[in-house]
């Protein structure tokens, strides 16, 4: 039991000053993610189904690996943003900090992962 | 944290079922939620029968024919009745809304009637709007100057004057607030569509000159950016009005600021 007023309350700490580089980079990402997609997607479905070869010649095409790495970093930021605003909705305390500390590992490793696939095969 | 299911003294119980009044031929039922702190009991949901032909056509005036005629102890606020002072706001037929300029010819079936969702219950239809109320005030919402006032009024132009039509209609009724999934699960810390219009009000206003601290104000991951554009406020406010929009004109000037 605190003796609060209602005020103090709903003042908490105070405004954060932060959030609004976060709300944009949202927005860039994904008009950045509706242009990029599509096309990484073209290729991939016409690499698919090809053989070993065929694929490694696809992904070492400059072109190929440069879009696949921006929609492999682009991709995974706007995930770990995205999924940093769901963990605030719903979770709390403690809880709240180890989640977002485990999707931030997560798109890193694999943002880590997939790059060095891309350049092992491009270079 | 959120919580799906309510805690064990909040389960909804069966309540009592009273009488239909005598001799009356046009009735409809009416489901309210009822509970009273004093007796330790968990909430129940009491059925009446409301005489059409002695009642009013608005949900308050079967609220206040149950209340008159049949059961006294039923609580719920009301004054206005006619949709200006927002006391009355409660859940009818699971729509936040106001229970004086909501027809019972809106309502197909039984009329269920909850108080607004995800306060807490100060007793039967009576929410404890404390935090909701603190939380408006929390945005400054008065005229802010900083030049000397001048002789006579602060002027503003016909059209400054338009972009507060759709905003100062607000009567705080708290419906768009209790009808925000986000304001449900970090009511604490997001201050929900109805502060949030009132802070556009006051920052569009040609005459405030604390344009900038108000926006700083807001900057922040809880405060402000817990909106998702769920849109609910828009859609259950009784009053017409487009809590939604003015949030969007928020980031947008936030995002104008600073890129």
């Amino acid at each position: 039991m605190r003796f609060l007023t209602a005020r103090k309350r709903a003042e908490g700490l105070g405004a954060a000053h932060s959030g609004t580089e976060h709300h944009w980079y949202m927005i860039v990402s994904s008009v950045g993610l509706a242009l990029i997609v599509p096309i990484f997607l073209f290729v991939f479905g016409r690499a698919l189904g090809g053989t070993h070869d065929e694929v490694i010649d696809t992904f070492s095409n400059p072109a190929v690996a440069i879009l696949t790495i921006l929609v492999l970093y682009v991709g995974l930021q706007h995930f770990r943003k995205g999924a940093q605003t769901m963990i605030e909705d719903y979770a709390g305390g403690m809880t709240r900090k180890i989640l977002i500390i485990s999707v931030t590992v997560l798109s890193y490793g694999m943002i880590a992962t997939g790059l060095f696939a891309v350049l092992k095969i491009a270079l | 944290m959120v919580q799906l299911r309510l805690p064990k003294n909040s389960r909804m119980t069966a309540g009592k079922t009273w009488p239909k009044p005598e001799g009356a031929k046009n009735v409809r039922k009416f489901q309210v939620y009822r509970w009273n702190p004093d007796n330790g009991d968990t909430p129940s949901v009491d059925t009446y029968f409301v005489d059409l032909d002695d009642c009013g056509p608005m949900v308050l005036d079967a609220l206040i024919y149950i209340k008159t005629k049949i059961d006294p102890t039923l609580t719920f606020r009301r004054s206005c009745r006619e949709g200006i002072c927002g006391s009355c706001a409660m859940n009818i037929d699971g729509i936040n809304t106001l229970a004086c300029i909501y027809g019972m010819d809106e309502i197909r079936g039984d009329v269920k009637i909850y108080p607004l969702p995800h306060m807490p219950v100060v007793k039967d239809l009576i929410p404890d709007l404390t935090h909701f109320y603190a939380q408006h005030e929390s945005i400054m919402p008065w005229l802010e100057t900083k030049t000397n006032a001048p002789a006579k009024e602060w002027k503003q132009s016909i059209e400054d004057r338009e972009k507060l039509d759709g905003l100062y209609e607000c009567v705080m009724c708290a419906c768009c607030s209790t009808s925000c999934p986000s304001y449900w699960w970090n009511g604490d810390k997001y201050l929900g569509p109805a502060a949030l219009l009132h802070a556009y009000r006051w920052i569009i206003d040609s005459r405030d000159e604390a344009t900038g601290e108000r926006l700083d104000d807001l900057e922040d991951p809880f405060k402000l950016y817990r909106c998702h554009t769920i849109m609910n406020c828009t859609k259950t406010c009784p009053k017409g009005l487009n809590p939604a929009k003015a949030i969007s004109n928020i980031k947008k000037m936030m995002v104008e600021r600073a890129v």
